[in-house]
């Protein structure tokens, strides 16, 4: 069974790769310093209170804005172990499955998941549990080629099996 | 049933006939674009793959452009790994200082991105050459690493949306005013993951520049795309710079939308987006007395010679209000020379402003122009989110060169006329 279980940070509506990690801290690339920075500029306290495993949650268009994928590391490297979205932006969306951060698309999940409520996620099935509200939700499926592209462990091991390495 | 302009270029680069929207395909690149932001992350994934070549030398573009002439020291690691990545596999699209400009300036401008061609540059702002009538579209690092390894990418075909302009524009309203009003009325996921087709009159009459400033911000709607058609304006501007050949390609009449948009414009006023959102967007006559520090005129929406050319045109005779600083950066250093030979620098010094070397600097925070807590700028940026151009208590508003100009005079957000320009 492929299942994260962790404490819920809530985020709003359009959230963009600006407050997810600033520019000013884009002259690095390493995930330990840009996770030091995560959220910042939407909750200045947020790297230093999110914990192992935490989940984010948030409401549409997550994401949006640049295609940097310093986004989605500093997020990962952040130790959240999952974001579920009402939707997200494109970009953002294939920059996590290319990583390895897993993410969900609920909008029921998005409008009726509170901060602090403990969430358990099945990856294999998309199905979400409140287990503070005792309430569970479906994210949309991934398209089969997603699925087996999360399988595989992310793009970089993909293409290292067509080229046959 | 017909297909779109965006449907027949993946189509074709897929080697099929048709796509459907929705359809994933795999997909043949002819260009592959990173900066020194974006770059250095792709080609720690590059190597971790383990081939020993890129998929095509001339077909992959490295540009620092986001933090340079090098900012600091980190910065200059990360353009560093740019440059040894360049040499050790002999890209021919390598860019360095002095030839360097702002990436989707440059491309166009030295003809390596073509109609029909399908780009994916691991920066948001790759939409830009949709104004060539190509597909190119915004991928990450990851991504940018897989397609320098395969000359691929996987997509899923997008629906397209159909916005259709009516009308002459007024003087001073253009591609910046027509992009931020869509986007006023579609919000900022109003085109998730769809093209956005652009035509109608309005748009045969736009200059190539102007549309590269609309295209340019179709990723501010969530769009994968932005595209126009093939015209005369088009075939003027690729045809002196083009070195190969090109494939133009036309949305057949009854190839289906998503949905259609059709807006008369001719009595559109200049469009001002307020913080923090691209979607917050004003007409000027509603945006009351809001007082700048700062007015950013550059970047790749609004850094080309026409922009400076409308900036110029207001600011001629006119000083700088005390109060504002006024940057200016061209996009290119053949845009550079441009506005230098025109004369365009002497009205810009007159009138006390700032001139830089090209490089994206404040548009993202980077350098050249951040804001200090509490301060506010007018830019022809692209975006206005908390903390973009510096403190994330400072505010940024997008507007045309000719409004960014006129609010530089005015000291406050303004329109040409209320500084005396008709």
């Amino acid at each position: 069974m492929n299942k994260l279980r962790g404490k819920v940070w809530r985020f709003g509506n359009d959230v963009d790769t600006d407050l997810i990690i600033p520019a000013r801290y884009l002259n690095t690339s390493d995930p330990k310093e840009l996770a030091q920075h995560c959220l910042e500029d939407a909750d200045p306290t947020f790297a230093g209170k999110v914990g192992q495993g935490d989940i984010i949650v948030a409401g549409k268009n997550f994401g949006c804005g640049s295609s940097r994928e310093h986004a989605p590391i500093a997020i990962k490297a952040a130790g959240v172990s999952c974001v579920i979205a009402a939707s997200f932006a494109r970009i953002f969306y294939r920059n996590a499955l290319n990583i390895g951060l897993p993410i969900l698309e609920s909008a029921e999940a998005s409008n009726n998941i509170a901060e602090g409520d403990q969430v358990e996620v099945d990856l294999d099935t998309g199905k979400i549990t409140n287990l503070t509200k005792n309430e569970s939700y479906q994210a949309t499926a991934f398209p089969q080629f997603m699925q087996e592209l999360i399988n595989t462990g992310g793009l970089i091991e993909y293409v290292k099996k067509r080229i046959g390495k | 049933m017909g297909m779109t302009i965006t449907e027949k270029i993946l189509a074709a680069h897929a080697g099929k006939t048709t796509v459907v929207p929705g359809e994933l395909i795999n997909a043949k690149l002819d260009l592959v674009l990173g900066n020194d932001i974006t770059a250095p992350v792709a080609i720690k994934e590059f190597e971790k793959i383990g081939v020993d070549r890129v998929f095509d030398q001339a077909k992959i573009a490295l540009i620092p452009d986001h933090f340079t002439p090098n900012k600091d020291i980190k910065s200059a690691e990360q353009a560093k790994i740019l440059r040894e990545f360049a040499h050790k596999y002999g890209i021919v699209n390598y860019f360095e200082v002095g030839q360097m400009g702002i990436e989707h300036c440059l491309l166009p401008e030295k003809g390596l991105v073509l109609p029909g061609d399908l780009v994916i540059g691991a920066d948001s702002h790759t939409c830009t050459y949709g104004a060539l009538g190509a597909f190119a579209t915004g991928i990450g690092s990851t991504d940018m690493a897989a397609g320098m390894a395969l000359g691929e990418a996987w997509f899923k075909a997008p629906e397209s949306i159909k916005f259709i302009y009516y009308g002459k524009l007024p003087k001073w309203v253009g591609g910046k005013d027509l992009i931020l009003f869509t986007i006023g009325k579609i919000g900022v996921d109003g085109a998730l993951y769809r093209a956005m087709e652009f035509t109608g009159e309005s748009i045969a009459a736009l200059s190539m520049d102007g549309r590269f400033t609309m295209a340019n911000m179709a990723i501010e709607a969530g769009a994968k795309n932005g595209i126009f058609h093939v015209d005369e304006k088009t075939l003027e501007y690729v045809k002196p710079r083009a070195k190969r050949n090109f494939n133009v390609y036309v949305s057949d009449p009854d190839a289906h939308y998503a949905q259609v948009y059709e807006w008369d414009v001719s009595q559109l006023e200049p469009q001002v987006a307020f913080p923090h959102l691209p979607e917050n967007v004003k007409p000027l006559s509603e945006c009351g007395n809001v007082s700048i520090d700062q007015a950013i005129i550059g970047s790749c929406t609004n850094g080309r010679i026409e922009d400076l050319r409308e900036a110029a045109a207001v600011l001629k005779g006119k000083k700088v209000n005390p109060n504002v600083r006024l940057i200016i950066i061209p996009g290119t250093q053949e845009i550079w020379r441009q506005a230098m030979r025109e004369g365009l620098f002497e009205i810009f010094i007159d009138a006390g402003a700032a001139v830089s070397t090209p490089t994206c600097g404040p548009c993202l925070g980077g350098h050249m122009g951040i804001l200090a807590k509490g301060e506010r700028a007018v830019a022809t940026t692209n975006r206005n989110f908390v903390g973009r151009m510096g403190h994330p208590e400072s505010e940024v508003y997008l507007a045309s060169p000719a409004v960014a100009a006129a609010s530089a005079v005015a000291g406050k957000i303004a329109g040409p006329e209320e500084v005396g320009v008709k």
